[in-house]
């Protein structure tokens, strides 16, 4: 399925934001997922489905002033 | 020194408060954050690296049971920017505190403070500990204290200039018209900056630049820890006032005739 990660188009095999995150090898515990603009809580990541042609961002914390 | 700062009931411990940014790496991030003697750092929120999955996570070197994290909207100029990295970083579940940023100007990183004023309302009104980053302006302080902000945060100097404290007489109006704890933000070049604002009677200082890109970070840190206390102490102490002219510090009394 073809999808935006951080701006980067992508083809994933991932159904889930949970897959998604595994397939990328980011621990879903440090990170904040945004799809189409919505944030996506934590507990929902297992569930939530994504779609062909999202929009999602993948952020954490950097070091800043 | 036990002098803890309070702020909507969350206790500070430390007046020196420092940023994160500009570091070699996370591991001097950690030490100079460590000699501060800081209990509470700003963080940025950023895109994590798909590409370079090697990369570690700042959070992994700063721990937030340790540390109260303050994260930033550094970078947004538009309020719809601001508040979009505001809720991502509450969601993040470590701070309910922001320290926002809408900046107006790219050369100089000044505030844009009718955005500023409009993105503390809505965020306070989320429920959001909203620190915003504004000018050295008395009146919109006050106005960012109306609109719910928690304290104001007025810039000594430009973001990471290094040109100290500019108007301390602004900022000694700001500290005398608002209610709120006001933690001077940006131009700290060195250790007598950070006491200057400390004696204005500053609740808190931040500083980023200054101890990160000193030649030795670690050891700048230490230095504005002990300047962040020094001023501190002068200004509960209360300072001589200034006079035109001299009084003997020894007595005329007993002197040879």
């Amino acid at each position: 399925m073809k999808v935006r990660v951080n701006g980067n188009y992508m083809d994933v095999k991932a159904k889930t934001i949970a897959e998604l995150l595994r397939e990328l090898d980011i621990n879903p515990n440090r990170v904040v997922v945004e799809v189409n603009l919505e944030i996506i809580k934590r507990d929902r990541f297992n569930d939530y489905e994504i779609k062909e042609g999202d929009s999602i961002e993948i952020v954490n914390f950097v070091g800043g002033g | 020194m036990n002098d803890p700062l309070i702020i909507r009931g969350i206790e500070f411990k430390s007046r020196l408060w420092v940023g994160t940014g500009k570091y070699k790496s996370f591991e001097e991030t950690a030490r100079a954050i460590e000699a501060s003697g800081t209990d509470v750092v700003t963080v940025a929120v950023r895109r994590v690296n798909i590409i370079d999955r090697s990369k570690e996570n700042l959070l992994d070197y700063i721990d937030p049971k340790k540390y109260k994290i303050l994260p930033n909207t550094a970078g947004c100029y538009t309020v719809e920017e601001a508040l979009r990295y505001a809720r991502l970083a509450r969601e993040a579940g470590v701070s309910d505190m922001i320290k926002l940023e809408v900046i107006g100007d790219e050369k100089t990183l000044f505030p844009d403070v009718c955005g500023l004023l409009k993105a503390t309302e809505i965020l306070a009104k989320e429920g959001f500990i909203v620190f915003p980053y504004t000018n050295d302006d008395p009146v919109t302080a006050k106005r960012l204290v109306d609109a719910g902000a928690a304290a104001v945060m007025p810039l000594g100097a430009p973001i990471g200039s290094g040109l100290g404290i500019r108007n301390p007489y602004n900022i000694k109006i700001i500290l005398e018209s608002v209610n709120v704890p006001v933690i001077v933000d940006a131009g700290v070049g060195t250790a007598s900056d950070v006491s200057i604002a400390m004696e204005l009677g500053c609740d808190a200082v931040l500083v980023n630049t200054a101890i990160a890109c000193a030649k030795d970070p670690i050891m700048m840190a230490e230095a504005l820890k002990h300047a962040c206390i020094a001023g501190r102490l002068a200004y509960k102490a209360g300072r001589i006032p200034k006079k035109l002219y001299a009084s003997a510090s020894s007595p005329i009394e007993g002197m040879l005739t």
